[in-house]
């Protein structure tokens, strides 16, 4: 657990020995910190990022570090849309009718340039970006990305979970 | 067996008749070697007779692709070209035919290929060249509702037709 970003205090101040009696924290904060470590991927794979979307998944790199390995393929369970690759007009109805059975709390990756701003596929097939079509929170550039920068781009993407209202948290919680 | 090419080359110009080779490639009904594949031109209505005959006589036995080149500036201003390889020969053919861009209309070769019907559905989406006798001219790559042919020249390079309606946020 990161001290930093989840001020978490021991309780009794100094001379206590290391073991937690109760610890204080505010329940968004709790949430957000739940949430960030549990994010299931729906990996929407359309191009050749696949290939580095393997590569970061897998054990060199091991986006399991970051709770954000194990593919959901229903949308339905899971919490993160990931966009890979290019995404043509024509799956664009695919694209959204995936969105639209998420459930909430969702959150969309652009992984790679093309699902960012369609890259230089600018012609009648590509969609130019997947935010016309789906709400995007963290956008990945680089063709295909480096592993570091999609890693980069979970890690921006706990900080903006951790940050976020939780509508979870109401006054009967 | 036969070297590679040459010999059934001279059969096929022989059998059509044609003029020795016209490196200008430009005459309307002409007989060239390009890159090792014999190219034929034809007249559209032509087009239909020769393949069977290259089909039922040379052996041209598969069908490659049927693609459309655009030539903004010429009348006729569509070459609608066909590959056909000869499994036996391990050589290749190519056949051209000149089509307007008022009656963009050639021969389909589904009667000779099978096969022809997909790749005529894709140069029709693309080219909106119409073939004559393929009943089912559907889009194969494009989505029904899309106007245009989008690997025309005069064809706006970004023009976007969405199916799904663009989010208000992200409208420029």
């Amino acid at each position: 657990m990161n001290g930093r970003v989840i001020p978490i205090e021991a309780a009794g101040g100094s001379g206590k020995s290391a073991a937690f009696e109760y610890l204080t924290t505010r329940k968004d904060e709790l949430i957000g910190w739940a949430r960030k470590f549990s994010i299931f991927p729906y990996p929407f794979v359309t191009a050749c990022c696949a290939m580095e979307f393997m590569a970061v998944s897998s054990s060199p790199y091991d986006t399991d570090r970051f709770g954000a390995a194990l593919p959901r393929f229903s949308p339905r369970q899971a919490d993160l849309l990931m966009v890979v690759g290019t995404v043509t007009h024509k799956q664009a109805p695919i694209l959204l009718k995936v969105y639209e059975q998420m459930c909430e709390p969702k959150w969309v990756m652009a992984f790679g340039v093309c699902a960012t701003s369609g890259g230089f596929y600018q012609n009648y097939a590509a969609v130019p970006g997947i935010d016309r079509i789906v709400p995007v929170d963290v956008y990945i550039p680089g063709c295909p990305p480096r592993p570091e920068t999609v890693i980069d781009g979970i890690m921006q993407l706990q900080d903006k979970i951790a940050r976020s209202q939780h509508l979870i948290v109401n006054d009967k919680f | 067996m036969t070297t590679y090419g040459s010999d059934i080359f001279e059969r096929v110009k022989e059998r059509f008749g044609k003029a020795e080779d016209d490196l200008s490639g430009t005459a309307r009904s002409s007989t060239t070697v390009q890159h090792s594949i014999l190219v034929l031109h034809f007249a559209p209505g032509e087009v239909a007779g020769a393949v069977k005959v290259l089909r039922d006589e040379f052996g041209f036995d598969l069908f490659l692709d049927v693609t459309a080149v655009d030539w903004p500036d010429r009348d006729p201003r569509f070459d609608v070209v066909w590959h056909f390889y000869a499994t036996r020969n391990r050589v290749r053919v190519r056949v051209k035919t000149a089509v307007t861009l008022a009656d963009p209309v050639a021969p389909s070769l589904t009667a000779l290929y099978g096969s022809a019907g997909i790749m005529e559905r894709e140069c029709h989406d693309m080219y909106g060249i119409r073939f004559d006798g393929n009943a089912d001219l559907r889009p194969i790559l494009l989505y029904e509702g899309f106007v245009g042919h989008p690997l025309r020249k005069d064809y706006p390079k970004q023009k976007e037709q969405p199916l799904v309606p663009y989010r208000e946020e992200a409208k420029p």
